[in-house]
């Protein structure tokens, strides 16, 4: 069964302009899945997509229930008056009606999310005050406390200190036993190769697969293009700048 | 010093006006805060000023202010929604172009031979002239405009927050903002009796700028908004009363005070 089944999926933002055509593909419950390409090679709008989102869409997408999304920390307004905890709190706001007060199940819930993100000790500092790491850390709690069996990630790991990226990836391993889908949208190639599926986009599906036998050199070549470097010994990497918005 | 404070408001000319200083307080207050975290100020001033042909035209032919400002401000959104559907232009254009346009035409109306000599009081407001009916109505509007952020604040902070991610997490940015305008526009038709077409932005933006700069959670910004506006409204009405200075003046440049003040202090997070 699958969390995630995508079938000839294209679509863009105005008619008759795609920005990404052609994506097939599916992951089971418990898999990550490592969804590469350029800047403007889709994975945003293959993500806008599975939200419900898209302006513009044809194609097949089933998912195992709504999906949580967590954006880049760059995208969280920083001078915002709330903490981390109130953040956090925000992912139960979705199941909470309007005139019902959030009461200590939710925030047992958003202090129980810090925790497991390794920021408990944070929870009533400022978001804005907070380091890019520890930002996205937040943002990742918040998607915990929405309980969706569903995660959406775009570029979680770009740019956040190493104590931060270890504490992502070591949730990304709770949440795979928790039998959660996770497509995490990165430029690492190395990073990607250590999960389950590898997703290789530009503006088309170039290749899905197990990343040992998806992430080949050719395969790279035509999904980086010219962003690629190919090191010694065979090695690829790309070079890609962090994204400028 | 407690007659000071206290005698000012024996009449009930000025209980009226106090009690219409503190409703709108309450409308004001919050939707301030809202409005400047969606980077909205300036939309929000040109709407106030968009609305004074409906003013003009409702104090020439003896209407109710209160549905002239509806007309005018209905009449200033059509134009900019109009002007901002060319991709060429964008909204700020269109904003620009048609508030220019409609205050002037309303400048042209109000100052034409046939129009009462009541320029000033669509300007600039007569707190002191609120009847008990304008009082009654502002107060409607102004606790249903209280009410419906206090209601929307969830999924307004989600939008405002964060706007990619606001949907799965149950806010529609696009209904936030414009829901946010519909409630501006319902604030500016309640304050315009009391506060006029040029002052009444004072006590919507000045309160929840030093809210914000002092305050680091939402709930204590919307508090200190309100407490801010009140106090700049009761504080206007005793400055006006003793130095002999017009009221709405008086009551926009004390909610000004604290904004400038704020500026002085550090921010902290």
């Amino acid at each position: 069964m699958s969390a995630v089944r995508v079938a000839a999926l294209s679509g863009g933002y105005r008619p008759g302009q795609d920005a990404v055509r052609d994506v097939t593909f599916a992951a089971g419950p418990g898999q990550v899945v490592g969804v590469l390409g350029p800047n403007g090679g889709g994975k945003t709008t293959l993500f806008r997509a599975l939200l419900g989102e898209l302006p513009v869409q044809r194609g097949e997408i089933a998912l195992a229930g709504a999906p949580a999304y967590v954006p880049q920390t760059e995208r969280a307004r920083l001078d915002f008056p709330v903490s981390a905890l109130d953040v956090a709190l925000m992912g139960a706001y979705g199941r909470t009606p309007w005139y019902r007060r959030l009461g200590r199940r939710e925030r047992e819930a958003a202090r129980g999310a810090l925790d497991r993100v390794g920021l408990a000790a944070v929870a009533d500092e400022t978001f804005g005050g907070l380091s890019g790491g520890q930002r996205q850390r937040v943002l990742l709690a918040r998607a915990l406390v929405q309980d969706a069996p569903v995660l959406l990630l775009d570029e979680p790991l770009s740019g956040v200190d190493g104590v931060s990226a270890a504490g992502i990836e070591r949730v990304f391993g709770e949440l795979r036993d928790e039998g959660r889908t996770l497509l995490v949208a990165t430029h690492d190639v190395h990073q990607a190769a250590s999960w389950d599926r590898a997703l290789c986009l530009h503006g088309r599906q170039v290749a899905f697969g197990k990343p040992g036998e998806t992430l080949t050199p050719a395969v790279l070549r035509a999904t980086y293009g010219a962003e690629l470097i190919v090191l010694e010994g065979g090695d690829a990497a790309v070079g890609v700048g962090h994204h400028a918005h | 010093m407690l007659g000071w404070l206290t005698d000012p408001f024996g009449g009930a000319i000025m209980q009226r006006a106090l009690a219409e200083v503190l409703v709108l307080a309450l409308a004001c207050g919050p939707l301030g805060v809202w409005i400047l975290l969606y980077r909205d100020a300036y939309a929000a001033e040109s709407m106030s000023h968009g609305m004074l042909p409906g003013l003009v035209v409702a104090a020439l032919v003896g209407a109710p202010l209160l549905l002239g400002a509806a007309g005018g401000v209905l009449l200033a959104a059509v134009g900019i929604a109009l002007v901002a559907r060319d991709e060429r232009l964008g909204g700020d254009v269109g904003v620009a172009v048609c508030v220019s346009a409609l205050f002037g035409l309303g400048a042209m109306l109000a100052l034409s031979p046939a129009a009462p000599p009541r320029l000033a009081e669509l300007l600039f407001g007569d707190l002191l002239g609120v009847t008990a009916a304008d009082l009654a109505a502002a107060g409607a509007l102004a606790v249903g405009v209280g009410v419906a952020l206090a209601a929307g604040s969830r999924p307004l902070a989600l939008a405002a927050f964060e706007r990619a991610s606001a949907p799965s997490l149950g806010a529609r940015p696009a209904r936030c903002e414009l829901g946010l305008l519909v409630l501006l526009a319902v604030t500016t038709v309640a304050a315009v009796q009391g506060l006029g077409n040029l002052l009444l932005f004072a006590l919507v933006v000045a309160p929840a700028a030093a809210a914000l700069r002092v305050g680091r959670r939402l709930r204590t910004v919307l508090l200190t908004s309100v407490a801010l506006a009140a106090l700049a409204g009761v504080a206007g009405l005793l400055v006006s009363f003793h130095l002999r200075i017009a009221t709405g003046a008086a009551v926009a440049l004390c909610a000004l005070v604290p904004a400038f003040a704020a500026l002085l202090v550090p921010v902290r997070r």
